[in-house]
């Protein structure tokens, strides 16, 4: 480990104005055409040199934004240094203190609105890529074999259960144990990840990479059990009151997936965003027959995904390398409006898809056989802004077609999944259906039970999540030493 | 490659066999002693046919066996390449930490599970999903079930009988051999009546002939349908102008089983409803039994294939499944995890 952070001298040889000049790197990437047939990784990551050079773009800010910015504030500037000192596992262990899955953020943060936006070079030209940075020492240090563990903290004797094993559940797990409490993950389905596993694509998140990230929790100490659905299978207060949980973080993300509740939508073909992409990812759908799991055939058909986050645009990309002859993004806004991550709209845009903006579906139509033939789309056009500041759409009178399509898939959020709430007497609830936490503490209306990530927040991202199942680690930790009364 | 004396973290069997994947960072090497974590497998500690087809299993899975009550389902995985489908859970045992599940061999998975035996386990079960029956003392109960249904309604016609109803059973199926659990569901019933649609045993007939002498002799308070959908919606259409009230439990296509996904949706009273966590069991006169055909017909083509694949080589694909699941047993041993 280097020292250079404590006595202020850099690895960074050069002047700050020279610095500025140095050109942002680009990141190697899968060429588009290639990687719109296949499901391998979409970037490929800087090798050192890459690395090297990019830090050397950091001009150390004394107050740096971009520490500022992350959720979960990794030290950046100490983690660039060790880069340049090629301490690349230093740096590691480094991100790993703030960020428990660094392999994992730093392919999926927005960053363009975390970290990179904090960038004082943003301002004038383009931000470090730290998302890269953090990536490349995240794999570095997971292919040399070794990694640099954080130490823990003596046993405490106390026992907190996490419900749910995504980015708000795994980030817990790690601040829990490194203060010493035995930790035990409890997750609904039969992979541990979450979201991770479910909901992002092998393109964009590798699943041996969430699976390496959950080993290091392993090995720190946390304890997993997959195929418990808390609610179903245990509820709360018998995990309270006969498994001796001494505490509880409620993580279970965002839940139920919303339909656009127009006629036809029953028909075949026609997916939630959800159930496509646990069926391709979770289910590995892609590799059918050699895997179990079917899915309903994208090939040489026109597949249409209604929305325009970062769940529309892996739906969208997943079914063109599934071989759909056409991939569209139908969203009733502009692409301004557009929720999803920059890089995500540009990858799909080189990849082939095809971008129908201003429109708004309002019939799926089906054959004899109930198999979606097409869609009847309306268009819109932008009126007043609505409550979240964009401008809403509005129908505009006569404009409707029709498109056909075999597949549509719909991405148009989640509501929060009741399973929980409706089994646990005395938790409070939003009027929306989510958990009630406090905002500072994660602290639910039960003592001892806290709740972050999606089910409090509804769908958010997964730096977010994580940030939240820091927060509720450390007032876990204060809870359990009962240092404070947080109990209501 | 993987360095000297170092082997792949969590070995994916499939991914290895065929290496259709290979990742711009091959890494992941870590110590053999770590290579696995997975929760072991869940052991069949009983499995017996029924009738032609129909395979009942009993299975360990002692926080199902202790939760679950009648209705319920859960989801089963039989292997790393498994699909997840959801079985009807026929009883429990919460002292032995049992489940109970009843198979009709109809499809890949349930071709395969079919072949198992005691001693052979599942990689996942997860449960008890979906509401529980609705019990209470309702007056007059009857019970139509259709062959496999039987092993479904079973449960439910238990607790209905404890609950103080007069408990009618009407048992169906295509031909004798396709008969299960009769002396189970005469025990909990007060009158049964056995149908069988060629007349090899019991009345000759169809279930809904039988229920229509039953309404013609008495009074009728409640229904509960079991079986095809044809067979959920006949009775349907009998019960429904005499305002009985009738309860069928739908048997859609779902993946999680927890309301996630929403593939399980069917149309109740012209607005969906997921099945998995709304139902099963739904008001049968509410429900758009066509679309739930439909639905359910959405991979017939996949289907198809699937069996083929498993019928070219059924041993290969028993002994690929017991060789998997073996090394997960233990791997979970080696790193002393047990699911009790």
């Amino acid at each position: 480990m280097s020292d250079a952070t404590q006595t202020k001298v850099t690895h960074n040889p050069l002047p700050n104005k020279e610095r500025t000049k140095l050109p942002r790197q680009r990141v190697p990437e899968q060429d588009a055409k290639v990687r719109a047939h296949n499901f391998q990784e979409v970037n490929l990551g800087f090798p050192p040199e890459q690395a090297h050079e990019e830090s050397l773009r950091c001009i150390e800010c004394p107050k740096p934004g971009c520490v500022l910015k992350c959720p979960v504030s990794v030290d950046v500037r100490a983690v660039i240094d060790l880069i340049l000192a090629e301490d690349y596992l230093g740096a590691a262990a480094k991100v790993r203190e703030d960020n428990a899955l660094p392999a994992i953020t730093g392919r999926v943060c927005p960053v363009e609105d975390q970290c990179e936006s904090g960038c004082v070079l943003g301002k004038k030209g383009e931000p470090v890529g730290i998302a890269y940075l953090e990536r490349f020492v995240a794999d570095w240090e997971r292919e040399s074999g070794q990694f640099g563990l954080p130490k823990s903290a003596p046993p405490t004797g106390k026992k907190v259960g996490i419900i749910g094993s995504g980015p708000a559940g795994l980030a817990c797990a790690g601040d829990l144990i490194q203060m010493g409490h035995q930790v035990h993950v409890f997750e609904a389905l039969h992979e541990l990840g979450g979201v991770l596993v479910y909901g992002i694509p092998e393109f964009r998140l590798p699943k041996d990479i969430v699976r390496h990230e959950i080993d290091v929790l392993r090995r720190r100490g946390v304890e997993f059990e997959t195929n418990v659905v808390v609610g179903k299978t245990v509820t709360v207060d018998e995990l309270t009151n006969d498994e001796g949980f001494d505490a509880l973080f409620i993580a279970t993300g965002a839940g139920l997936p919303r339909f656009l509740n127009v006629p036809g939508e029953h028909f075949n073909g026609i997916y939630s965003a959800n159930e496509f992409l646990t069926r391709v990812n979770l289910m590995r759908a892609y590799r059918f027959p050699e895997y179990d799991e079917p899915l309903y055939p994208c090939k040489d058909r026109d597949v249409i995904v209604v929305g325009g986050g970062n769940t529309a645009m892996d739906a969208v990309r997943s079914a063109l390398r599934l071989g759909a002859s056409n991939a569209s993004i139908y969203y009733r806004r502009t692409e301004i409006e557009m929720p999803a991550r920059v890089e995500e709209v540009h990858h799909a845009k080189d990849e082939g898809v095809h971008f129908e903006m201003l429109v708004n579906p309002v019939e799926f139509l089906g054959d004899e056989k109930g198999n979606l033939t097409s869609v009847r789309c309306i268009r819109m056009e932008l009126g007043e802004p609505d409550d979240s500041g964009r401008r809403s759409p509005v129908p505009i009178k006569g404009s409707e077609f029709v498109a056909p399509c075999s597949v549509a898939i719909i991405a148009a959020g989640t509501s929060a999944n009741p399973l929980i709430q409706s089994t646990t007497p005395g938790l409070a609830t939003t009027k929306r259906g989510y958990i009630s936490a406090k905002d500072d503490t994660l602290a639910t209306s039960k003592p001892g039970v806290f709740a972050g990530g999606d089910i409090v927040t509804g769908g958010a991202t997964v730096i977010l999540a994580m940030g939240a199942g820091r927060k509720a680690a450390k007032s876990i930790d204060d809870y359990l030493k009962g240092l404070v009364q947080i109990a209501n | 490659m993987a360095p000297e004396g170092t082997i792949r973290h969590f070995p994916d069997v499939c991914a290895m066999s065929a290496c259709l994947v290979t990742y711009a960072t091959d890494c992941m090497y870590i110590p053999p002693q770590n290579q696995m974590w997975r929760v072991p497998v869940y052991e069949i500690v009983e499995a017996r046919p029924l009738a032609r087809g129909i395979k009942l299993f009993v299975i360990k899975a002692p926080r199902i066996a202790k939760k679950q009550k009648p209705g319920q389902f859960v989801i089963v995985r039989l292997d790393d390449c498994g699909e997840r489908i959801p079985l009807t859970i026929a009883d429990a045992n919460p002292e032995a930490g049992t489940v109970t599940i009843v198979v009709q061999a109809i499809g890949k998975t349930t071709m395969l599970l079919s072949m198992l035996e005691a001693g052979d386990s599942i990689l996942d079960v997860v449960g008890p999903l979906g509401k529980p029956s609705e019990i209470e003392n309702f007056g007059t109960a009857v019970i139509v079930s259709g062959s496999v249904g039987t092993a479904m309604a079973y449960p439910t016609a238990r607790e209905l009988k404890r609950a103080g109803n007069k408990v009618i059973s009407i048992v169906g199926a295509r031909s004798k051999e396709l008969m299960v659990l009769e002396d189970e569901v005469r025990v909990v019933s007060d009158e049964t009546h056995v149908v069988t649609d060629d007349g090899s045993y019991g009345t000759k007939g169809l279930v809904t002939d039988k229920l229509k002498e039953v309404m013609a002799a008495g009074k009728v308070d409640y229904v509960l349908a079991v079986g095809p959908v044809p067979m959920m919606r006949a009775v349907a259409r009998m019960t429904g102008p005499e305002k009985i009230k009738t309860i069928v439990s739908l048997n859609s296509i779902m993946v999680d089983g927890t309301g996630m996904c929403g593939g399980c949706r069917v149309l109740v009273n012209d607005s969906s409803q997921f099945a998995c966590v709304d139902g099963p069991e739904f008001d049968a006169t509410q429900v758009n039994f066509e679309v739930l055909m439909q639905r359910n017909n959405m991979y017939r083509e996949q289907e198809k294939m699937s069996i083929d694949r498993l019928q070219a080589d059924p041993e290969g694909e028993l002994d690929r499944l017991r060789r998997k699941n073996h090394k997960h047993e233990c791997a979970a041993e080696a790193v002393g995890v047990t699911n009790e």
